[in-house]
C-alpha cells in the first residue's frame, strides 16, 4: 500500500540547512526500512503553470490552480502496510521537515 | 412460543449477538459495510422467520451463519467477488493467528478500529454505537443531539475512509495502546450513558444491555491496561452508577432522583468495587483525569448513607477540578446543581441561565432550571421550563417524572 505524504507550507521560506539535513536523515531511514518510494521538494507556487487542454487547444495560465495561504511544498511517496504505519512515518516526517503534512492513500489499482 | 416471546428473543439476540456478528463478518470479509449490512439483513430475516420456524437453539450461530450467507449473496450479486477479496486484504489484520489469551475479544478489535485517531471523535462515537453497540441511527442521533441524516452520512464516510485509507482491523500494539485508549473510553462512556438514560420511545428507560456492555468492555480494557488511571476511573464511575440502576426507576416507571432513591436497594457489591477503584487511584498519587474525578464525585454520593449526609462541598470542589480539565457547558450545568445545595437555588439558577446559548436544545438544562425555579416558588416560569424539558426528553421514566413534577406545581 502506498501513501502520499504532502508537505504543507504556509511560509515563504525554503527549508533551512538544518531542516534539509534532518530530511536527508529521515530519507535514509525510510530507505533502510523499506518504506521509501519517492520524494521531492517543489519550487514555489509562483513558479507554477496551469495547462488546460480540454477544449482542444492548450491554454496556459501563469500561477497555481488555486491561490491559498497554504500550499504543497514537497512530498513523500511511502510504502506502508496500513494507515497506522503511514501515520507514524508521517508524524516523523513532519518533525524532520518542520512542516505540517497530510497523508492520503493511493487508490489500490 | 407467543409472538411477544419471539420478539423478545430477537431483541435479546440483537443485544447479545450484534457486535459478535459484525466483528466476525468484518474479520471474514474485511469490510465494515458488508458486515453491517449483512448483520442487519440477518436480524431482519430472524424477525420474519422465527415466528413461524421457532427460535433456533443457538441464535448467535444462526445469525452468524445467516449473515455470512447474506454477505456472500451480496458479493455475488455485485459480481465483484475478486474485487471484494482484494478489499478483504485492505482491512488489514496484523495479529498473528493462534491463541491470544484473554484479550482476544473480537469486539475489542472492532472497537479499536471504530475508535481510530484518524477518524474525528464524533465519528468514532457514532461508528462504535452502530457497529459495536448495535444502536440504530435515530438512537445515535439522540445520543449526539444531532440530525439522523447527518449521523448516517458520518458513518458512511467513516466506513469509506477505513477501507480506502486502510485503517487496520486490530488491537493496537502495547506501545500505541495508551494513546488509543482515551478515544475508546470516551466512546464507552457515551454507550454507557445511552444505556443508563435510554432515549428510544419504545425502549426501557434503563437499557441494562448497554450499560452491561459498556462495563464489560471497560473491564476488558482494564485487564489490558491495569495501570491506566482513566480506565480504572471510568470503570469505577460506571460501577457506582450501575449500582444505583434499580433504585433509579420506580415501580410505576418513573425516574427517581438521587436524593429520593431508596439507598438500601443500591448494589453494595458494585459500590464496594467502585470505591476500591477510587481508593486505588487516590493512592496512586497521580493527577486524576476526568473519569477519575467523575468517579470520585460518584463515590462521595454513594458514600453518604442518607442523601442529607452528602458532602456537597466536596462535590463542588471536585467539579471545580473537573471544570479546569473540561470547561464544557454540561460540566458547568452539573456543577450548578451541586452549588444549589450549598449556596441555594438562586445562585445556581444564575449559573445555569448563563448556559442558555449552548444548552437550549438539551433537556437536562431545562429540567434543572425547572427544578430550581420550582424551589424558588416561581411556578409559572418553572412550568414553562418543565414543558420544554418534557418536549426534549427522550427517556420514558424521565418524561413521567417531569410530567408529575410539572402537574404538582401550584
Amino acid at each position: 500500500m502506498q501513501y502520499l505524504v504532502s508537505v504543507i507550507d504556509d511560509t515563504a521560506g525554503l527549508a533551512t540547512p538544518e531542516e534539509m539535513a534532518a530530511i536527508d536523515a529521515f530519507n535514509d531511514r525510510l530507505q533502510a526500512e523499506g518504506h521509501w518510494v519517492f520524494a521531492g521538494g517543489l519550487g514555489s507556487p509562483s513558479s507554477a503553470t496551469v495547462i488546460d487542454s480540454r477544449g482542444g487547444e492548450a491554454i496556459f495560465t501563469d500561477g497555481p490552480f488555486v491561490e491559498s495561504k497554504e500550499y504543497l511544498a514537497g512530498f513523500w511517496v511511502i510504502e506502508a502496510a496500513d494507515l497506522d504505519v503511514a501515520l507514524k512515518l508521517a508524524a516523523e516526517g513532519s518533525k524532520h521537515c518542520n512542516r505540517k503534512v497530510e497523508v492520503r492513500p493511493f487508490l489500490d489499482e | 412460543m407467543s409472538q411477544i416471546d419471539v420478539q423478545e428473543a430477537v431483541t435479546q439476540a440483537h443485544h447479545e449477538e450484534w457486535a459478535r456478528v459484525v466483528a466476525a463478518l468484518t474479520r471474514r470479509f474485511g469490510d465494515l459495510d458488508i458486515a453491517e449490512e449483512a448483520a442487519a439483513e440477518a436480524f431482519a430475516t430472524a424477525v420474519g422467520r422465527w415466528p413461524a420456524d421457532g427460535v433456533p437453539p443457538n441464535p448467535g450461530a444462526w445469525l452468524t451463519t445467516t449473515a455470512h450467507r447474506k454477505a456472500i449473496d451480496r458479493i455475488r450479486r455485485e459480481n465483484k467477488r475478486d474485487d471484494k477479496q482484494k478489499e478483504a486484504q485492505m482491512l488489514y489484520d496484523g495479529d498473528p493467528p493462534g491463541p491470544l489469551g484473554a484479550i482476544d475479544d473480537e469486539r475489542l478489535r472492532l472497537i479499536f478500529t471504530c475508535c481510530h485517531p484518524a477518524l474525528a471523535m464524533e465519528t468514532r462515537v457514532a461508528l462504535t454505537l452502530r457497529m459495536v453497540a448495535g444502536l440504530t441511527m435515530p438512537e445515535i442521533a439522540r445520543a449526539f443531539l444531532a440530525q439522523e441524516s447527518a449521523v448516517g452520512r458520518r458513518i458512511t464516510r467513516a466506513k469509506a475512509k477505513i477501507k480506502e485509507a486502510r485503517i487496520p482491523y486490530r488491537v493496537p500494539s502495547a506501545e500505541d495502546l495508551p494513546a488509543r485508549v482515551s478515544g475508546v473510553l470516551a466512546v464507552l462512556f457515551l454507550v454507557f450513558n445511552e444505556g443508563y438514560l435510554a432515549t428510544g420511545p419504545g425502549t426501557d428507560p434503563v437499557r441494562h444491555d448497554l450499560t452491561a456492555e459498556a462495563i464489560r468492555l471497560t473491564r476488558l480494557i482494564r485487564a489490558l491496561m491495569p495501570q491506566d488511571g482513566e480506565v480504572a476511573g471510568l470503570l469505577a464511575l460506571m460501577l457506582l452508577t450501575e449500582a444505583r440502576r434499580t433504585a433509579r426507576v420506580s415501580a410505576a416507571g418513573e425516574l427517581v432522583t438521587l436524593g429520593e432513591q431508596d439507598r438500601g436497594t443500591w448494589d453494595a457489591a458494585l459500590i464496594a468495587e467502585g470505591h476500591r477503584l477510587v481508593r486505588e487511584r487516590l493512592a496512586a498519587g497521580v493527577a486524576p483525569g476526568r473519569y477519575q474525578i467523575l468517579a470520585a464525585i460518584s463515590a462521595v454520593h454513594t458514600f453518604a448513607r442518607d442523601a442529607a449526609d452528602t458532602d456537597w462541598s466536596q462535590v463542588v470542589a471536585l467539579y471545580d477540578q473537573l471544570v479546569r480539565l473540561d470547561p464544557s457547558p454540561i460540566v458547568a450545568l452539573n456543577r450548578a446543581i451541586a452549588v444549589a445545595e450549598i449556596d441555594g437555588p438562586e445562585a445556581a439558577l444564575a449559573a445555569v441561565d448563563r448556559l442558555e446559548d449552548k444548552l437550549a436544545g438539551y433537556h437536562a438544562y431545562h429540567a434543572t432550571r425547572a427544578d430550581l425555579l420550582r424551589r424558588l416558588g416561581r411556578s409559572q416560569k418553572s412550568r414553562a421550563a418543565y414543558d420544554k424539558a418534557i418536549e426534549l426528553a427522550g427517556n420514558t421514566a424521565e418524561t413521567a417524572y417531569l410530567t408529575r413534577r410539572r402537574n404538582q406545581l401550584g
